[in-house]
């Protein structure tokens, strides 16, 4: 964690090193999924309501996603730009050096001007967490904390899927593009807009909806069934990282056995 | 130290035909191409040795330096670093290598140099003291006070192949690794390289693994070389051993007064090059000696000019590419 910190250090060192990109890119970041909210704020204006879901509700959902990809995309870009690493052998440097290369690969690169979008995806889940219809109690505080933490752990868990592929083919990355960026897009809104299988396929299989549909209908006191599981269920992106990492180290002896 | 047993590796390279229609076909059935990149290779490297290493391209060079660095497992035998099996061992192990890879850098690109080293101390958890006695040893070693705040990206590479040698040699490493250190540098940054590995290898004993396609490298630093062709170890010796075995051909050019001559009459040689004044002779020393070729030809012609020479380990080397046929 203190080395981490000592990689996020040196890499902010030389992100500042341009700081005519580094803010021109920062604001970037920040307009484009705001422009996304002020559209979906005119259709409201227009039609009230999305299914069951009120303005101030849809925005949790979208603050929250938001907030977690920008997370994950500032800290965890080591392992989503990880097939540059592969190509350009510098994999080949973090293995001869006494690191896990968990640590190394997160460390390799951050990207600081996607604080951008995660300072907007704060604002707006702050400005809905205020507005909701929410009952406040300790329990849904605890709750909103984990929404965050296990989306970073899910996003994150996603970004090492998609770095295991590039041991095996360039080529395949687009799938894992598929899964993080249609995901993201999807689950902005709460998930019960869409199809059944589309929920049932982005609870069980892809947990994304854990992270933010779920656990929002407990902080609305809206569960059916065990209230706890809504609660909690957020847990399950923190889960998710564990079969990710196991994957990982496979994909580490699969590429130091075939020298790709 | 360092001991290599039987080593194998083969790659599969997935073998993509050009065209469309052939690419196609590909993403159902992909056909591969199996090469041996080291085959049943076995050596030791004594503590305190400079290994030259060398070949031509795709003779395994690198593959085996990956090998012994922990990077690939091999498909078969065994290799052993001061007891450890590089891929098995590999945080424990690595702690004891450093390794430059001449043609990337271990440098952060657009920081101080400085800052480069004291994440580097970090990441081979050096406690402070330490990492800044090693560090004051080598700046002056390699003269780098004016560099060490200057960002990666402004130094010529000269001067940045001296801080990868520092680097490379910041956490005290037993074996260093160095995969082509000189290549792409001026004269004078080689030879202030190639000073300072010597250095290096005499005052802390480090054990050097050097590969390169400069001869004169091999030349000035390497106590012993190894050449390696199609993945297969040729030769294993001292330079001066292969010398040696090469001199026995020596070259005397001779320049002389009168007309042309025959020089067929001297016995073991053969002319290599002959114009009027000047001839070129090629002598095979086992069977005739140097002196008394010059005798010969003092005795027939009106000599103003000799030079003999013995064959440059450049030269040598190209023999034995084509000895080998690689």
């Amino acid at each position: 964690m203190r080395l981490y910190s000592k990689y996020l250090a040196i890499t902010l060192k030389a992100h500042l090193q341009y700081p005519g990109s580094f803010f021109l890119l920062t604001i970037s970041q920040t307009l484009f999924p705001l422009s996304m909210l002020v559209g979906v704020h005119g259709l409201f204006l227009r039609f009230g309501r999305l299914g069951d879901w009120t303005f101030p509700e849809v925005a949790l959902c979208f603050g929250v996603i938001h907030l977690v990809f920008g997370l994950s995309e500032c800290f965890s870009r080591g392992f989503d730009s990880f097939s540059l690493l592969v190509r350009n052998g510098e994999f080949d440097r973090l293995l001869v050096r006494p690191q896990s290369t968990v640590v190394q690969v997160l460390g390799s690169r951050f990207e600081f001007n996607r604080i951008g979008r995660l300072l907007q995806g704060l604002l707006v889940l702050g400005w809905a967490l205020l507005n909701a219809d929410v009952a406040w109690s300790v329990a849904k505080g605890v709750t909103v904390a984990l929404m965050i933490i296990s989306g970073y752990c899910l996003f994150t868990g996603f970004f090492i899927l998609q770095a295991t592929m590039s041991f095996w083919t360039i080529q395949g990355l687009e799938v894992g593009n598929i899964l993080v960026d249609g995901g993201r897009e999807l689950a902005q809104y709460p998930l019960s807009i869409y199809k059944d299988w589309v929920v049932r396929f982005f609870t069980w299989i892809i947990p994304l909806g854990s992270i933010n549909y779920l656990p929002l209908l407990f902080l609305l006191d809206r569960s059916e069934g065990v209230a706890l599981g809504h609660m909690l269920s957020p847990l399950v992106g923190v889960l998710f990282l564990i079969p990710c990492l196991l994957v990982w180290q496979l994909g580490v002896k699969h590429y130091q056995s075939t020298g790709s | 130290m360092i001991i290599v047993e039987d080593v194998s590796k083969t790659y599969r390279i997935a073998h993509r035909p050009s065209g469309w229609r052939a690419a196609l076909t590909s993403l159902i059935h992909r056909s591969y191409a199996h090469i041996q990149a080291l085959d049943h290779v076995s050596f030791s490297v004594n503590r305190g040795e400079i290994l030259g290493y060398v070949g031509p391209n795709g003779a395994g060079k690198s593959t085996t330096i990956k090998i012994m660095t922990g990077i690939l497992v091999p498909d078969g035998g065994c290799c052993r670093v001061m007891g450890y099996i590089p891929w098995k061992h590999r945080v424990d192990y690595v702690q004891h290598i450093g390794v430059v890879f001449g043609q990337r850098s271990q440098l952060w690109w657009d920081v101080p140099v400085i800052d480069s080293y004291e994440l580097l101390s970090d990441i081979y958890r050096m406690s402070s003291t330490a990492s800044r006695r090693t560090l004051e040893q080598l700046t002056q070693m390699l003269d780098l006070s004016s560099l060490l705040h200057i960002p990666v990206r402004q130094l010529s590479l000269g001067q940045r192949m001296r801080c990868e040698l520092a680097a490379s040699l910041l956490h005290n490493p037993s074996v260093l690794f160095l995969d082509e250190p000189t290549i792409g540098l001026d004269a004078v940054s080689k030879l202030r390289v190639r000073q300072f590995i010597k250095t290096i290898n005499e005052e802390t004993g480090v054990t050097v693994i050097l590969t390169t396609h400069d001869m004169n490298d091999i030349e000035a630093l390497a106590h012993r070389i190894m050449l390696l062709g199609r993945g297969q170890l040729l030769y294993d010796g001292s330079i001066a051993d292969l010398k040696r075995s090469y001199k026995t051909i020596q070259t005397i050019t001779v320049q002389f007064e009168n007309g042309p001559a025959s020089f067929e009459t001297i016995p073991h040689t053969t002319i290599a090059q002959s114009s009027s004044g000047r001839a070129q002779l090629s002598v095979d020393t086992t069977r005739i000696s140097v002196s008394d070729v010059i005798n010969q030809l003092s005795g027939s012609l009106k000599l103003t000019d000799v030079y003999v020479e013995s064959p440059s380990i450049e030269s040598i080397m190209v023999q034995l590419y084509e000895e080998h046929d690689i």
